[in-house]
């Protein structure tokens, strides 16, 4: 039993940074209908971010984190002025905005690499400092984690449902056309859901560099399959789902190598496995996610 | 002395969609007040004259001219969400709510330019014409029936205390009862001050309460008039009002108790219901 919980609170940790990118990749598909594979190396950016701060400068990994969120919304917004609005201008199709995502993700991943090389890095803190909850043992690293999450879903959350702008914002991924004959400056709002979506991935990124311990460039791309996983399984283009099926799918993963299950649970190498085979589950009894809604013409 | 020119102007607009165009020195004006129709077959380019209005479609040519108060706007190819702070809304034929929000998310996002909330005065009108409105405001739009999705929009469309509403086929796919209903509202909303520009099939029912009507065909102006004198004039009702409307008319209401029998032609019923109605009110 003690075990289980253990597990659990594990599932929430990976769960958690799963969710907040996951959140961030949905509002951008949500209102560009762009599915963004360099999504992934914008949490890396974020991650080298807050390296710089922390182990360049010798900061602090808090400002660090900060500085993440606010370096990768510039990169978010910088993309959005200098690459995708100029190509949605010229009518690109879903296709083409596709393969401008993935050349995006090579070019970014390609840079971080020249620029801070393929070793792995690691923050500067304590990360063997251990609190005993109880029956549950956590790192501080995993308990940051935790609370950082709690609190970017609930500021999320409160965001979509009662702000203007989280309301401008699904107005959007709702209809497009009719969010502007509403008023709705619909650049602008494209703007700020970049800047929202791409400081959650720079967090994620740092989230995630911090409990993996250590990091190189291609962890992003190792995460953006989990992160589609999520997405999907919460339902395409629906936030909420996202945040829910980040969580899923991180507790899944994690239970799903409780040794009192048969066979002694999963070997952990095959966590991975588990979610996809989650995700091909839902999919055949919901194939539009958990809160995705069916279509209607 | 620009009050007793045209609210909305358009001449000689041409638009149309990548290489092809619809349009043809397309012009329209709307007096202050007025609610005009356009009516014409199937693919005439109603819709896309909407659309080139709101700066949906840039136009190639022409101009579009907002007339709000006293001061005239040239909006040709603006930005929809400036020419809605200029003081015009828009109904769309399909997709014309926000189906994932709720009814009053929908409204509210109406709203938006007084930063999402609604005025208290403006609500309540819209209230008053769209009770299920309030009824229903916190139900998700996408599960209203198609009346009350119509009612929605048009709701959503008056948050912004519009001068001018442009509305694409307000009846189309909606029962006979609700059609009523929704055109009755109209003349009460265009009583209220609010001049509408509305495309439709339903042509008899919409000529008859508006202040003027143009015909279009092919993307062209084929004939303009006063509502009640397209209503009569006869290469109009031959060609757009499904022929010899008056007679049919009559014809329906003199069959009254006819019953219909297996192996008779299927009969065009209903169509006229509403004159027949009409005659009877004004008994
Ligand atoms: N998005 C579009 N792309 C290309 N052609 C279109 C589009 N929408 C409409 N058309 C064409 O423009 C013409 C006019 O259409 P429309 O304005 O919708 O007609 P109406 O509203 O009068 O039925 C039609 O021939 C139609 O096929
Ligand atoms: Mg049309």
């Amino acid at each position: 039993m003690n075990e289980l919980l253990q597990l659990i609170a594990n599932g929430l940790v990976t769960g958690s940074i799963i969710a907040i990118a996951a959140i961030g990749l949905s509002l951008v598909y949500g209102i560009l209908k762009i599915v963004n594979f360099a999504h992934g190396e914008y949490l890396v950016f974020g991650a080298y971010m807050a390296l710089v701060v922390n182990v360049t400068w010798g900061q602090s990994l808090v400002l660090g984190a900060l500085f993440a969120m606010i370096m990768t919304a510039l990169l978010g917004i910088a993309l959005e002025f200098g690459l995708w609005r100029p190509i949605r201008r010229r009518g690109a199709g879903i296709v083409s905005l596709l393969i401008v995502s993935i050349g995006l993700a090579l070019v970014l991943r390609n840079s971080i690499l020249l620029w801070q090389g393929g070793a792995p890095r690691r923050y500067d803190v304590d990360v063997f400092q251990v609190y005993e909850l109880g029956p549950i043992r956590l790192s501080l690293s995993q308990i940051v984690v935790i609370v950082v999450a709690s609190v970017v879903i609930v500021g999320i959350g409160l965001l979509l449902a009662r702000t203007t702008l989280g309301k401008a914002m699904r107005a959007l991924s709702d209809s497009r056309d009719l969010a502007s004959v509403s008023g709705i400056d619909t650049d602008r709002i494209t703007a700020y859901t970049w800047i929202v979506g791409s400081a959650l991935a720079g967090l994620g990124g740092v989230l995630q560099g911090l409990v993996q311990n250590a990091f190189e460039p291609n962890m992003g791309f190792r995460l953006l399959l989990l992160i589609f996983a999520a997405v999907i399984l919460g339902g395409v283009g629906s936030a909420y789902g996202a945040l829910v099926g980040g969580l899923v799918l991180g507790l899944m993963m994690e239970v799903s190598t409780w040794s009192a299950l048969p066979a002694g649970g999963v070997d952990s190498v095959y966590k991975p496995v588990v979610a996809f085979v989650v995700l091909i589950l839902v999919l055949i009894f919901r194939p539009q996610g958990i809160f995705g809604r069916a279509r209607t013409v | 002395m620009s009050t007793d020119r045209p609210l909305l102007e358009t001449a000689d607009l041409d638009a149309g969609y990548g290489e092809v165009n619809i349009l043809h020195g397309l012009s329209i004006a709307v007096p202050r007040g007025a609610i005009v129709s356009v009516i014409g077959p199937n693919g005439a380019g109603k819709s896309t004259l909407l659309k080139a209005i709101y700066g949906f479609l840039k136009p190639r040519r022409g101009t579009v001219v907002f007339r709000p108060d006293g001061a005239e706007h040239d909006i040709t190819g603006m930005k929809p969400n400036k020419l809605t702070e200029l003081g015009m809304n828009y109904v769309f034929q399909l997709d014309n709510v926000f189906p994932n929000m709720t009814v009053r998310e929908n409204l509210e996002m109406g709203a938006y330019l007084r930063g999402g909330k609604p005025d208290k005065e403006i609500l309540e009108r819209i209230h008053g014409w769209f009770p299920r409105l309030d009824e229903r405001r916190r139900q998700r739009a996408g599960t209203l029936s198609g009346g009350e999705r119509q009612m929605l929009a048009l709701g959503r469309a008056l948050m912004s205390d519009p001068k001018l509403l442009l509305l694409d086929e307000p009846s189309a796919g909606l029962a006979p009862s609700v059609v009523d209903v929704i055109f009755e509202k109209l003349q009460e909303i265009n009583g209220a001050g609010i001049s509408i520009v509305m495309v439709e099939q339903n042509a008899r029912r919409s000529l008859e309460m508006s202040d003027y009507g143009y015909v279009l065909d092919m993307g062209r102006n084929h004939f303009e008039g006063a509502g009640s004198k397209l209503l009569h004039d006869e290469s109009v009702v031959e060609l757009y009002l499904g022929g010899r409307g008056r007679l049919a008319a009559a014809q329906l209401i003199a069959d009254e108790d006819y019953e219909a029998k297996p192996g008779d032609a299927p009969r065009r019923q209903g169509r006229f219901r509403h004159e027949q109605d009409k005659e009877k009110r004004h008994e």
